[in-house]
C-alpha cells in the first residue's frame, strides 16, 4: 500500500532554543553522529515509506546539507523519493501553522502516487514501527490514527499540550488542547496515519471555513464525525524542546538499553550522512567513561559521561564531564568543562574551566573561542 | 560532458593473496579490511578520486563477492559517475574464445575495449594490495614532461631488501636504462611500486603484440616492460616519497595496521586534505564504558568497550567484555570478546566469538608470531590459541 510520508522540519519554531537558533528543530545535532531528522525519516524507510516530503520554513540549509538527495535513506529514487518543500507561493506570510503548512503543499500531496498519508515532526528521538500502528489502523477501521505516549509534561515541553483520552476500543473519545500545562497525561507525539483523500479534503475544508490549527480545528473539531483511534506507544520517546530536554535526550544514550533499542533493531537501522572520517584515535593518556564518541575524533584527555561528535579534539590533561561537545570542538591541555554544550567549531583554548553550576548547563555557541 | 577522458585507472584487483592464508578464505586480498574502518581497495580508489581521475576500471577474479557488494556502484568514492565512475570488470565469455585473467597484462589486454570507450590519452594501471597515500595527478604531470611512452612509479628501499622487488636502473634525468627482476646483487634501490602510467597507444600496442606471442606469460614486470626496454622505448621512472606498503603477508598486513599507530604515526589517516573513503554502516558511535581503558588505539562506529585495549585498532561493533584485553590487537568487525579473554599480537576476522576467559596468542608482552583467527570462528571458554596459530574452524581447547 503506497504511503506518503511528510515530515514537519521546524512546525515548533516559536518555541527555539540554543540550539536551534540558526537552525531547524529537524538538523539539531544529536547523539554523536545524527541529526534528529535521521530518526523519522530512517523510520519512515525502514516502514517503506519511500515518498517524502520535507516541509521547511525557514533557516533550512543545514537541513537541505545534510540530507542532500536523500541517498543516505535510499532516498535518491525516480519514483517518489525524497523532496524538500520550502515556503512557496505569492503570498507575503510564510505559513504559521501545521494546517497553514498543508495548505501550502496540497498540490504535492494530491500528485502524490499514494493512498495513505503518515504525517510526523522531528523533535523526537525513537525508533518506531509503523506496521503495528497500519494494523491497529485497519482493524479499528479509523479514519485517523494518531500515535500518543503516557508521560509527564514539564513546563518546557512544547505548547500547546495536546492530551487525548482513549477508549478500550481505541477511539479517542476526548481531546483536551492547553496552552501550558504540566503533570501526567496521554500526550499526542504529533503523528498520524489519514487516507490522503480524507487528508486532502478536511485541508480544503479548513481552508474555506480560514482555520489555522491542525489539532484543534480538524482533530478535536471532527471527533463525532470522524473514528480518530489513538495508537499507543511505549517505547524510548526522547522529546526535544528545550537546552534541558537536549542535554537528557543526548545523556540518555548513555544508557545501554536505550542505546540498543534506538539502534540495534534488525531491519530499523537509524542512517544518518556519512562524512567519512577516519576512526578515533585514543592517545596514550586517554581516559573514558561512560561515553559516545563519533569517528574522527583524537583523544587522549579525560571524558566522562559525555557525548563527543565527529572531529572532537581533546589534549592530554584536558578533562571534560557530563557535556556535549559537537563537531570539531577543540579542548586544549588542562582545561576542564562540565555540564558544558558546545556548538560545532568551539575551541576552548584559554579559559582553565568552564562548568555549570547547580544544575544550569552552559551552552557555547558556534565557532566560540574561550 | 566531455566524451573524452585524460586518464583512466585500470586496478588490478583479482589476486587471491594466498599469503594472507584465513583472511582470504572468502574474500580477494583488495577487500581485506585495514585500519579500523576501511578495505585495502579504499586506499588507491581514495587516490584516484584524490587524484581527479573519476573512471575506474576494478579487474576481479578471484572471490569476488564480497568486493563487488563493497564497490556497488562507486558512491562512497564520488565514483558514481554518469560516464566514467567506478567499473568492475569480471573475465567474461567471448565470441571466440573465453578465458580466465592469465596475468595482470592480459587482464588489461581483455578489458581494452573498456578502455577505448573513454578514449584516454593515458592509462594508469594499479593495485589493490598496497596501502599508500599518493597524487597520481603529479606522476601524470611528469609522464608528459618526460613525453614518455612508459612511467613506472619507484620507491627507494633499503639495499638489503632491495632484491625482493623489480629494480629500476636510471639515468640522472630518472630516463630507465635497465630493469632487473628480484636482482640478486641490485645496483639501485629504485624499487617499482606496481603502479604503471602508459600512454594509451603504446598500451595497446603492447598488449596486442603480447597476446600473439605465446610463450610470454602475459605479465607486465616479466614481459610488457623489458620488450618496452629492448624497443627503445622511453621508459622512465617516478621517484615516489611517502609511505607505501605492500600487506600480502601476515605480518606485514598487521604492521602497517600497527603504522597508523602513535604520537605521530608512520601513515596518517586524519589528513583533511587526503580522505580516505569507505563505505559506512549505520552503526551508532561507539561507546565506552566505565572500567574501561583504552590506550593508543584506533576504533570505530557500533564498538562497545568495557574491557582494556592497548595498541590495537577494532574494526565496526566489536565488543570487548569487562576484564577482556585486547593488546597489539587488529580486530575485523563484528567481533565479540568475551569478558577475561585476552588477545595479544592478533588479528581477528570479521564475526569471531571469543569465549569468556580464552587466551589468542602470547601471554608474553611482546611476541614475533602474529595469531590469526578466521571468520565465524567460535573459541571456546578458557581455550588457548598458541601463538603463530592460524585458525580456521571452531577451537575448544
Amino acid at each position: 500500500m503506497a504511503t506518503l510520508g511528510l515530515i514537519f522540519s521546524n512546525i515548533h519554531d516559536k518555541e527555539i532554543f540554543e540550539v536551534t537558533q540558526n537552525r531547524t528543530i529537524a538538523s539539531a545535532p544529536i547523539g554523536g553522529r545524527y541529526r534528529l531528522i535521521d530518526f523519522t525519516l530512517s523510520n519512515m524507510v525502514n516502514n517503506n515509506i519511500t515518498n517524502i516530503g520535507v516541509v521547511t520554513k525557514y533557516n533550512y540549509q543545514s537541513l537541505m546539507d545534510h540530507i542532500g538527495s536523500g541517498k543516505e535513506w535510499d532516498l535518491a529514487r525516480k519514483n517518489g523519493g525524497l523532496v524538500i518543500l520550502p515556503p512557496y507561493g505569492v503570498s507575503s506570510d510564510l505559513y504559521n501553522s501545521r494546517l497553514e503548512a498543508l495548505k501550502s503543499i496540497l498540490s504535492f500531496i494530491r500528485y502524490a502516487k499514494a493512498e495513505y498519508v503518515v504525517l510526523a515532526d522531528c523533535y523526537q528521538v525513537c525508533n518506531i514501527d509503523f506496521k503495528p500502528i497500519f494494523k491497529q489502523h485497519f482493524e479499528t477501521k479509523a479514519d485517523i490514527t494518531c500515535v500518543y505516549r503516557e508521560t509527564d509534561i514539564n513546563i518546557d515541553d512544547y505548547s500547546p499540550v495536546v492530551m487525548m483520552e482513549v477508549d478500550e476500543n481505541k477511539t479517542v473519545v476526548k481531546m483536551d488542547i492547553q496552552k501550558s500545562f504540566v503533570g501526567h497525561a496521554n500526550v499526542s507525539t504529533d503523528t498520524w496515519i489519514i487516507k490522503k483523500d480524507l487528508l486532502q479534503s478536511l485541508v480544503t475544508q479548513a481552508i474555506e471555513r480560514n482555520q489555522h490549527s491542525f489539532n484543534r480545528d480538524i482533530l478535536k473539531e471532527n471527533l463525532g464525525n470522524l473514528k480518530i483511534c489513538g495508537y499507543r506507544f511505549d517505547g524510548y520517546f526522547g522529546n526535544i524542546s528545550s537546552l534541558q530536554s537536549y542535554y537528557k535526550v543526548n545523556m540518555d544514550l548513555l544508557n545501554n538499553c536505550i542505546r540498543n533499542e534506538l539502534f540495534y533493531q534488525p531491519g530499523r537501522a537509524i542512517y544518518t550522512r556519512v562524512r567519512d572520517s577516519a576512526p578515533t584515535k585514543y592517545g596514550d593518556y586517554a581516559n573514558i567513561k561512560d561515553s559516545l564518541i563519533a569517528d574522527g575524533c583524537i583523544i587522549d584527555g579525560t571524558v566522562e559521561n559525555s557525548v563527543l561528535f565527529r572531529g572532537v579534539r581533546i589534549s592530554q590533561g584536558a578533562v571534560v564531564k557530563n557535556s556535549i561537545l559537537m563537531q570539531n570542538t577543540i579542548i586544549s591541555e588542562g582545561i576542564s568543562v562540565n555540564r558544558v554544550i558546545t556548538d560545532k567549531f568551539v575551541s576552548i583554548t584559554h579559559t582553565k574551566s568552564i562548568a555549570g553550576k547547580n544544575g544550569e548547563l552552559i551552552y557555547i555557541k558556534k565557532d566560540g573561542v574561550l | 560532458m566531455l566524451n573524452k577522458k585524460e586518464c583512466v585507472a585500470m586496478l588490478l584487483a583479482g589476486g587471491q593473496g594466498s599469503r594472507l592464508y584465513a583472511l582470504t578464505n572468502k574474500i580477494a586480498k583488495p577487500a581485506v579490511p585495514f585500519g579500523a574502518k576501511y578495505r585495502i581497495i579504499d586506499f588507491p580508489l581514495s587516490n584516484c578520486i584524490n587524484s581527479n581521475i573519476d573512471t575506474v576500471g576494478v579487474l576481479t577474479q578471484y572471490q569476488p563477492l564480497v568486493l563487488n557488494d563493497y564497490i556497488g556502484n562507486g558512491q562512497p568514492w564520488d565514483l558514481d559517475r554518469a560516464f566514467g565512475g567506478v567499473h568492475i570488470l569480471p573475465p567474461y565469455q567471448g565470441k571466440l574464445k573465453t578465458d580466465w585473467y592469465r596475468g595482470t597484462a592480459n587482464a588489461i589486454y581483455q578489458n581494452v575495449d573498456f578502455i577505448k570507450r573513454y578514449n584516454p590519452e593515458y592509462v594508469i594501471i594499479l593495485s589493490g594490495d598496497h596501502i599508500y597515500k599518493m597524487d597520481y595527478g603529479k606522476m601524470l604531470a611528469f609522464h608528459r614532461e618526460k613525453k614518455a611512452d612508459i612511467t613506472i612509479a619507484v620507491i627507494d628501499v633499503p639495499i638489503k631488501e632491495a632484491s625482493r622487488f623489480g629494480i629500476m636502473n636510471t639515468k640522472a634525468d630518472h630516463e630507465i636504462y635497465e630493469f632487473e627482476e628480484k636482482p640478486k646483487k641490485p645496483k639501485s634501490t629504485n624499487a617499482s611500486m606496481g603502479i604503471y602510467i602508459f600512454s594509451s597507444e603504446e598500451l595497446y600496442k603492447y598488449l596486442e603484440e603480447d597476446d600473439q606471442d605465446a610463450t610470454s606469460s602475459n605479465d607486465f614486470g616479466k614481459n610488457i616492460i623489458p620488450k618496452m626496454l629492448a624497443d627503445g622505448k622511453k621508459l622512465y621512472a617516478y621517484p615516489f616519497s611517502g609511505y607505501w606498503k605492500d600487506v600480502g603477508t601476515i605480518d606485514s598486513l598487521w604492521e602497517a595496521n600497527m603504522d597508523l599507530l602513535g604520537q605521530e604515526p608512520l601513515f596518517e589517516t586524519f589528513d583533511p586534505d587526503w580522505k580516505i573513503y569507505s563505505r559506512n554502516d549505520p552503526f551508532p558511535p561507539q561507546f565506552i564504558a566505565s572500567g574501561a581503558f583504552v590506550k593508543n588505539s584506533l576504533i570505530t562506529v557500533g564498538c562497545h568497550i568495557e574491557g582494556r585495549v592497548v595498541n590495537s585498532l577494532l574494526s565496526n561493533n566489536v565488543k570487548v567484555g569487562k576484564g577482556a584485553l585486547v593488546e597489539d590487537s587488529v580486530i575485523f568487525s563484528n567481533t565479540v570478546i568475551e569478558e577475561g579473554a585476552s588477545v595479544r599480537y592478533s588479528i581477528i576476522d570479521e564475526d569471531v566469538i571469543i569465549r569468556k576467559n580464552s587466551i589468542v596468542g602470547t601471554t608474553e608482552p611482546t611476541s614475533d608470531k602474529i595469531t590469526v583467527v578466521s571468520s565465524q570462528v567460535t573459541i571456546g571458554e578458557g581455550a588457548h590459541v598458541m601463538p603463530g596459530s592460524i585458525l580456521e574452524k571452531d577451537f575448544e581447547g
